[in-house]
């Protein structure tokens, strides 16, 4: 459990150090226009996910990654608004997105990399595509980098209620 | 969207399930894996009794846990014919990986056949026939009798010339010392095939022959070697994508300052520091940001020549250090030649000078260092970097450290050489340049390539001589009549494929053609009917491979195989350690190892010279009669292999996953006794012990036609391998995950030349020059040199070969690098590359 706990914090450090280093250089990606691939595998039955309040939409600053939790306090990840249209993104804008930040590698904090909008990992050099659903851009990850199913309710408030992928160091998402 | 499995949840390993030892089916490294299999019906418990990791399954695990496994990683197989779960992740006590597992080796549970996931079910099954105008399952032996039948009749009509072979001379997955074995008794042994050529390249040959007149095996140091080394010269690789793991556990803790503790224990004696690296290679790698991201740029000099010129780099080090009196004079005067003349004896074919008294002895250094004499400005014109980073990189690798102690520096190699321009001069040039210094046979050297695959190789004597024959050409040519295909798919990675595929399509059709105009049940009919195609100047092709290959579509013949894990299978990485993968699951259908395929060739040989009353030559196929791939191992490896003796299946899988390193020379208390590292004893490998140095001048792009195309095309055409491509893609174009990040090969390019091209990322292009057309998709990449592109290479959505000319070298080694070609748009990128990801791949650190 000390090792988890550390992970959870050393992940938040990492997080917040890559976000201020970052947050003021521009963006510079394009938008291609929206891939329309749809989830190739589908595996057996998912295990059932809490729908859990991750914040408000009034929360969110474009760019600037909001630290949470999911499915449980163990689970690092973040929601951010990318300030343009993606596939995948909920909200009135469809640019709200939210992903693990633990490597599905081996388990090391990925830092926001925001000029780029990508997930980076001081691991093994793995780098995620925050703008095309967490595709591994490079890396030693045998995974895409595991998104939320997140819904918006009219209130604002931003749910997620499951992950399209194993997250790293558990093999059940939800533990129990 | 990317690409997601949904999968959230995965059995867990019972704390009984059954425990296997296993390598890595891929590359060189061979990383140690642990199998793990166990009833379908059944699965172990979160509580730590009751899986096989001993931990509360119930809490999220940390970082590097060994308690852990992906999704790519897990599997329904069948074993002894039933329904297994399979997990097959990386072994945290394997010394090569330490527990790392790379985005190739990480996804073989995935990549394997299953009837029940539905993963790899195009894999062969049974043995197939052109039957009726295509491709039918038959039986083995009736399969087995036709390929007999044709090969008796084109021996009786052309003699064993007439037979032309394609075969792994490798270990790993399609290769392993059983197959190597098998396949080579057969064609060296029982016959006497001399048209053969090996997996990637168009003849039977080294990679690496120069390093070996010299007298030094390319594979002498350990993986130790790269975490003590004061320096690391890395030619011409990738090895962060292509030798991961090697990289991640050995050299990154070097370049990081974190085997400064092993570096004081084991060398007492001397100073030392962080490692330092020293990278040869035209196009910035994402080796070299990972090296500048650990050791800091100062401490990596990334030396971007231009293509090719690599030799006179070489030549410029070894001149300035020899300049500075930082050679290792007594090194040289004990374990070389020497500084004056070299032994009487001739040197090999193409080591010798054309006349003049090099062609009759060998030189000493001093005639070498005359011969090769080039300055850092001189180098620095040619090859296109400062004359202060030549002089810089010649300090790294040999000023000597405080005290007066000598440098250690380690030199990796691969492709970039060695399918690069002037082949056995370059690496010959590089092998001076570590015997100067002094740098093999000792702890933190060695001068070693870095490998592709594993190694696996022992076979009778290659019965062909130097040069061998370029099989390929004369496949083009319209030679041989027959043709055995073991693990290759030329199409995909020959060069010259163009023309290749042109010509063997051709070919084949004539005999497919002549196939349809008789029944399958009139044997003699058939053979009549395949023997008169050949005449007209068709091909009888056989194919034995795993999975179906772009070349047997072509072929007439074939034969479904088993791979590693589906039988038990042993190789060596790249230091020489040995270790074997055990039978974990079962083979799909009929198909079997390919070292038993070679000996019921050999049955069916023997059986039809023997009814067609030829006992000589029916004689020539005895010995065969294995019934395992263990009597292949005994009856080869055991055998015939340098301290194969002391090796046998029960000791490897004693050994596990660290096995032990070639060559074995004893065995004691349960262990095979290994060799760490070659040379120690500074005797090598010639008549005397003595290495050679050899002359390696410089004579611009050497292999026929590059000159000319890098004349008359604009784009150089530089190419390799990407992390999460596995050689040709044999699995990985059945592999969604790959398939999603790579739908089409990627041409890397310059963002200022697609502007001037009016292309963008992700249109689909074609790259073409007087050899062929081929097409890839465009990714920008703004560190790209202007006019040099780098293009994903063996992929079967844009064969690069179709663009590499005939051009080799005098020992028939390939030149693929070296290649020139213009670029036209052929669409605006299509719907299936709108989710994949342009950005940069170099990490960005805090």
């Amino acid at each position: 459990m000390k090792g988890c706990r550390l992970m959870v914090d050393l992940g938040r450090r990492q997080f917040l150090r890559g976000s201020a280093a970052t947050a003021a250089g521009a963006a510079v990606a394009t938008v291609t226009g929206a891939g329309a691939r749809p989830a190739a595998a589908q595996g057996g039955a998912r295990v059932a996910y809490p729908s859990t309040r991750l914040a408000n939409i009034k929360d969110l600053t474009v760019n600037e990654p909001l630290e949470v939790t999911y499915p449980d306090a163990e689970a690092p990840g973040v929601l951010l608004k990318l300030g343009r249209p993606v596939e995948g993104g909920v909200g009135p804008d469809r640019d709200i997105v939210g992903f693990t930040t633990i490597c599905p590698h081996k388990g090391f904090p990925l830092h926001y990399t925001a000029a780029e909008r990508t997930f980076d990992c001081p691991g093994h050099y793995s780098r995620f595509d925050a703008e095309k659903g967490g595709q591994q851009i490079w890396g030693q990850a045998t995974q895409n980098l595991p998104q939320y199913d997140l819904r918006v309710d009219e209130k604002g408030d931003i749910y997620a209620e499951g992950v399209d992928e194993l997250l790293y160091g558990r093999l059940s998402n939800v533990l129990g | 969207m990317a690409y997601k499995r949904n999968v959230d949840r995965l059995p867990i390993v019972p704390a009984d399930a059954e425990e296997h030892v296993a390598v890595c089916h891929f590359c060189i490294v061979g990383c140690g894996y642990k199998v793990y299999t166990w009833d379908v019906n059944r699965e172990g418990g979160t509580a730590p009794d009751r899986n096989a990791f001993g931990v509360d399954l119930a809490q999220q695990q940390g970082a590097l846990t060994p308690a852990w496994y992906a999704p790519s990683m897990y599997n329904i197989v069948k074993r002894n014919g039933r329904d297994v779960h399979m997990v097959f992740k990386p072994d945290p006590d394997c010394v090569v990986n330490r527990g790392l597992a790379s985005v190739r080796g990480g996804r073989i549970a995935e990549l394997s056949y299953s009837a029940v996931t539905g993963t790899q079910l195009n894999r062969l099954t049974d043995p197939l026939v052109w039957r009726y105008g295509q491709m039918q399952p038959t039986s083995w032996d009736d399969a087995l009798d036709l390929v007999a039948r044709v090969t008796a009749r084109v021996i009786k009509e052309y003699g064993e010339d007439g037979v032309f072979v394609s075969a792994f001379d490798h270990g790993g997955a399609g290769g392993g010392y059983e197959n190597t074995w098998g396949t080579g008794k057969l064609y060296f042994g029982a016959m006497k095939v001399r048209n053969i050529r090996i997996h990637n390249r168009p003849a039977y040959n080294s990679e690496v022959h120069s390093s070996r007149d010299m007298g030094v095996g390319e594979l002498n140091n350990a993986y130790e070697d790269a975490e003590l080394a004061d320096t690391i010269v890395a030619v011409g690789t990738n090895p962060l994508e292509t030798q991961t793991n090697y990289f991640l556990a050995h050299w990154v803790p070097n370049l990081r300052g974190e085997s400064l503790d092993k570096k004081k224990r084991l060398l007492p004696d001397e100073p030392h520091e962080p490692g330092r690296i020293v990278i040869v290679d035209p196009r910035r790698t994402v080796t070299v940001n990972a090296c500048e991201v650990e050791a800091g740029k100062d401490r990596v000099l990334h030396l971007a020549i231009n293509s090719g010129t690599d030799l006179v780099l070489f030549n410029a080090l070894l001149t300035y250090i020899a300049d500075r009196g930082w050679i290792d004079r007594e090194f040289i005067e004990k374990h070389t030649v020497g500084f004056e003349e070299g032994p009487a004896e001739a040197p090999l074919f193409p080591a010798r000078a054309d006349s003049g008294v090099l062609a009759e002895r060998w030189p000493g250094f001093n005639e070498v260092l005359a011969e090769i004499r080039t300055t850092p400005e001189q180098a620095a014109e040619i090859c296109g970097v400062p004359a202060a980073d030549i002089v810089e990189a010649a300090r790294w690798i040999a000023e000597p450290k405080a005290g007066g102690k000598r440098r250690r520096t380690m030199i990796g190699y691969e492709k970039g050489v060695i399918w690069g321009n002037d082949n056995y001069r370059t690496i010959a040039a590089l092998v001076n340049l570590a015997l100067a210094t002094g740098n093999i046979g000792r702890e933190g050297g060695g001068c070693v390539r870095l490998g592709g695959h594993q190694e696996g190789y022992v076979r009778p004597d290659y019965p062909g001589g130097r040069p061998a024959p370029y099989v390929d050409k004369l496949l083009i040519e319209g030679k041989g009549g027959v043709h055995h295909i073991w693990g290759c798919d030329h199409f995909k990675t020959t060069l010259n494929a163009t023309e290749f595929k042109r010509a063997y399509k051709k070919r084949t059709d004539m005999v497919k053609d002549a196939m349809n105009s008789v029944g399958w049940g009139d044997r003699r009919a058939l053979v009549d009917a395949i023997m008169w195609a050949v005449r007209q100047g068709g091909l009888f092709a056989v194919d034995v491979d795993i999975k179906p290959t772009k070349i047997g579509q072509h072929c007439h013949v074939i034969l479904p195989a088993a791979t590693q894990g589906e039988m038990n299978l042993t190789s060596m990485n790249g230091e020489r350690r040995m270790r074997i993968t055990q039978r974990y699951m079962d083979p799909p259908g009929q198909a079997m190892p390919d070292c038993l395929i070679a000996a019921r060739i050999a049955n069916h040989m023997e059986r039809v010279f023997r009814e067609d009353g030829d006992m000589g030559r029916a004689k020539q196929f005895r010995g065969f009669d294995w019934k395992t791939e263990e009597d292949a191992f005994m009856d080869g490896y055991h055998r015939h292999a340098a301290g194969g003796e002391h090796v046998t299946y029960a000791r490897l899988i004693a050994m596990g996953t660290n096995g032990f390193q070639e060559p074995a020379v004893g065995y004691e208390n349960g262990r095979i006794l290994g060799t760490p590292r070659l040379y120690t004893d500074g005797r090598f490998s010639t008549p005397d012990g003595r290495a050679r140095f050899m002359v390696t001048k410089w004579r611009g792009l050497q292999a026929p036609g590059k000159e000319e195309q890098k004349k008359r095309y604009e784009f150089l055409i530089n190419n390799g391998r990407a992390n999460q491509v596995w050689q040709s893609a044999y699995y990985d174009e059945d592999s969604e995950f790959v398939q999603d990040r790579w739908p089409y090969p990627f041409i890397e390019m310059n963002p200022e030349d697609m502007a001037e091209l009016g292309v963008e990322e992700g249109d689909l292009v074609e790259v073409w020059n007087d050899a062929g057309w081929t097409q890839a998709m465009v990714y920008p990449d703004e560190k790209a040199k202007r006019r040099e592109t780098f293009m994903l290479f063996a992929y079967p959505s844009g064969v690069q070969g179709n663009v590499v000319n005939a051009g080799v070298n005098e020992l028939v080694i390939p030149n693929y690098k070296q290649t020139w070609a213009n670029i036209r748009k052929l669409a605006s990128a299509p719907r299936a590359v709108a989710h994949v990801s342009f950005k940069s791949r170099e990490y960005k650190p805090v």
